[in-house]
């Protein structure tokens, strides 16, 4: 039985499947450096990730799929799931020996990563819909989530298409990076000293000194809208839980009032 | 903000919620911008109806008295108007930090039509010019508004709107005496007539300002009068027919002026009933379902225990069993458990191998019902559990398998409040 071992980088796993056709062989499990080797494992093989190898895949994944399919294999990645290395994997050396699989559902590495995919886009819808911006003094909006898959990536486009005139910073506390827009680009930003910031990270409020002077009080009618706007006879609060699941809640203008 | 609060309530009965149907990519030096496909709910409340609009009266006071209506004239509630000014900066504060995706206004109906319906419109136009609104505007037009006005208001808006709210005129004139279909129909026809020419327009002119662009949409009343499903989904098929008409939502009646003799008298709104409702709208939007398969006169009313697609299942054993190797996308859809998702999943992968229960269950396909009703690529022989479908079972030994205890319940007790309702009629 033959396992490989990768670094757990995307350019890793695609120089795994350079060197299973290098190598001329096909291991049974793809793992990722430090996990525990199966039992009864007779040959292991560490993969030395090699950019120009990478590269060499990718391109000739794209002259076999469709760009569509493209998007979702790097969309699936962004799930930061271990469980996707191992079909996604298998599903890269399927297509480099059976050509265009990826409408296939009935394999199951394609279902596995198009279920992967499929999830990543769900959460990078839900960023759209509850990302809450507060205004700080200086006119910049502020918003903080901490999201399952790292999706801030795929969100910015929309928000700069959306908010083209303001200045807004979107921070993923979990990740402890963001996307700051100056009104020209989008650059990512990190925080040296991620204490500091005039943000609480558990909640996403901006601190007394740097809000906005009008921003409590549109809070407060956000907050009375979203009260008023409830037909009380319909209550329905398992509909609301699953359209809005309560790990978003906390960064909510209308959940999260103190 | 008491202002707002007040006639948000006052909205909050009209059910039209969607932010779709144009795609407007944002613009240099304007806010917003729209997302075609689904559009995107920003919240959802805890009746558990999205939240995608800032929906809102402008004011709540009505010259009109609809026996339905929260907002009609004899009603004491607390009355408010929104200026102008205060209704765009809302607006725009709430848009910048995304909490909404755009505006659904909407009045009562002061001085006249044309009075109500300029404001309007005023405040559409000033939105998009002044404070360089790219976003979501939807518009309720007033019955009886002039034309001039409703091409003015169709100029700004995405989608405009006229609520039908009862299928038959006699009802209509019973509950709401200064209303008629004519003044319904006549905006419906007006703004219908707006699209197409534009779209004449657009053919020679590239650039010509677009009218309406997300088309219109409609609401009924559902269990306020004694019409049956079937007049409603014929009316709903046959607004669907017309060009511009996109949606048409129902709306359980819920009993807000209890004290009005020609309305029954309900202890919830019809839940099961508006859901059934729009499970049929779906069929006739998506299923390929034609009106007549889905209600006819025998069936004048949707079966409250089971789905109208289910229902006509049961109706029809001798469509089934399909086999989901060789049928084709219609006819796939009209297996009740699986939908377009389901469908075209199943079309896309048999190209590569034939299909068995098992891969179907893997994907996701809900096999509860479906089972019944299809045959897969496996082997049938006297070892191998024979296929039990609805030609062995018949469907009047089916139905009760595959109807649970909770929906039963859930039905009879609106079955319940039907009686009541017939009770309050006399």
């Amino acid at each position: 039985m033959t396992v490989y071992t990768f670094d757990g980088t995307l350019d890793g796993l695609l120089t795994a499947v350079f060197d299973t056709f290098a190598l001329k062989e096909q291991p049974l499990q793809l793992l990722t450096e430090g996990d525990t080797l199966p039992l009864f494992c007779d040959h292991t093989y560490q993969v030395s990730t090699d950019e120009e190898k990478a590269r060499r895949v990718w391109a000739g994944l794209e002259k076999r799929l469709t760009c569509e399919t493209m998007k979702l294999l790097s969309v699936s990645w962004l799930s930061e799931l271990s469980e996707l290395n191992q079909p996604l994997f298998q599903y890269i050396c399927k297509v480099f020996r059976q050509g265009d699989i990826s409408k296939n559902f009935a394999d199951p590495d394609v279902l596995a990563v198009t279920n992967i995919a499929r999830r990543v886009l769900h959460e990078q819808l839900r960023m759209k819909q509850f990302i809450r911006f507060q205004k700080a003094k200086d006119g910049t909006y502020l918003a903080v989530v901490s999201p399952d898959h790292n999706v801030l990536p795929i969100i910015t486009d929309h928000f700069q298409d959306r908010f083209n005139d303001q200045p807004w910073l979107i921070y993923d506390a979990k990740r402890h990076y963001g996307f700051y827009y100056d009104g020209k680009d989008v650059i990512r930003i990190t925080f040296e000293n991620e204490a500091a910031v005039p943000f609480n990270l558990a909640n996403g409020h901006l601190n007394d000194d740097v809000i906005s002077s009008d921003d409590q009080l549109l809070q407060d009618l956000w907050r009375t809208y979203f009260k008023a706007i409830c037909i009380r006879e319909r209550m329905n609060p398992r509909k609301q839980l699953n359209d809005m699941p309560r790990r978003y809640w906390k960064y909510m203008t209308e959940k999260n009032a103190t | 903000m008491e202002k707002l609060r007040i006639l948000a309530e006052s909205a909050k009965y009209d059910v039209s919620c969607s932010s779709s149907g144009t795609v407007r990519k944002g613009k240099q030096g304007m806010v917003g911008s729209t997302v075609g496909g689904v559009g995107i709910c920003h919240s959802f409340a805890d009746d558990g109806r999205c939240i995608s609009l800032l929906k809102v009266m402008l004011t709540n006071y009505c010259m009109y008295d609809c026996a339905y209506c929260i907002n009609r004239r004899s009603n004491d509630i607390k009355r408010a108007t929104l200026s102008v000014s205060e209704l765009e900066e809302i607006t725009m504060e709430f848009y910048r930090r995304n909490y909404i995706e755009g505006l659904f206004l909407s009045s009562g109906v002061v001085r006249n039509p044309d009075y109500t319906m300029e404001r309007l419109a005023a405040i559409a136009r000033d939105l998009r010019t002044i404070h360089r609104f790219n976003g979501y505007i939807h518009l309720k037009s007033i019955p009886g508004c002039s034309q001039e006005l409703l091409n003015e208001a169709g100029r700004y808006a995405d989608r405009m709107s006229v609520n039908i709210e009862i299928p038959r005129e006699e009802s209509l004139k019973l509950l709401a005496p200064e209303k008629d279909h004519k003044s319904v129909f006549q905006p419906m026809k007006l703004i219908q007539q707006g699209v197409l020419e534009n779209k004449e327009d657009r053919r020679k002119y590239r650039y010509a300002p677009r009218f309406v662009p997300a088309g219109q949409s409609t609401q009924m009343i559902v269990g306020a009068t004694k019409e049956t499903d079937k007049d409603i989904l014929q009316m709903s098929s046959m607004l669907y027919g017309q060009p511009t008409m996109r949606r048409v939502y129902y709306s359980g009646y819920v009993s807000v002026n209890t004290y009005d003799p020609r309305l029954p008298i309900l202890k919830q709104p019809p839940l099961v009933r508006e859901n059934r409702l729009y499970q049929a709208d779906w069929l006739l939007r998506f299923y390929h379902f034609k009106v007549e398969e889905i209600v006819d006169d025998l069936h004048a009313n949707l079966d409250l225990e089971v789905d109208p697609k289910l229902a006509w299942a049961l109706r029809h054993p001798e469509a089934f069993p399909v086999d989901i190797n060789t049928a084709d996308y219609e006819q796939l859809l009209r297996v009740p458990g699986l939908g377009t998702k389901s469908a075209w999943l199943i079309v896309n992968s048999r190209r590569f191998n034939r299909l068995t229960s098992y891969d179907l269950k893997k994907m996701g396909v809900v096999m509860k019902k479906a089972k019944f009703f299809i045959t897969c690529n496996e082997l049938t022989s006297q070892f191998s559990q024979p296929i039990i479908g609805i030609n062995e079972l018949r469907p009047e030994r089916l139905r009760p398998l595959l109807i649970s205890k909770a929906q039963q319940k859930r039905a009879a007790e609106e079955m319940q409040l039907k009686l009541n309702f017939e009770e309050g009629c006399q």
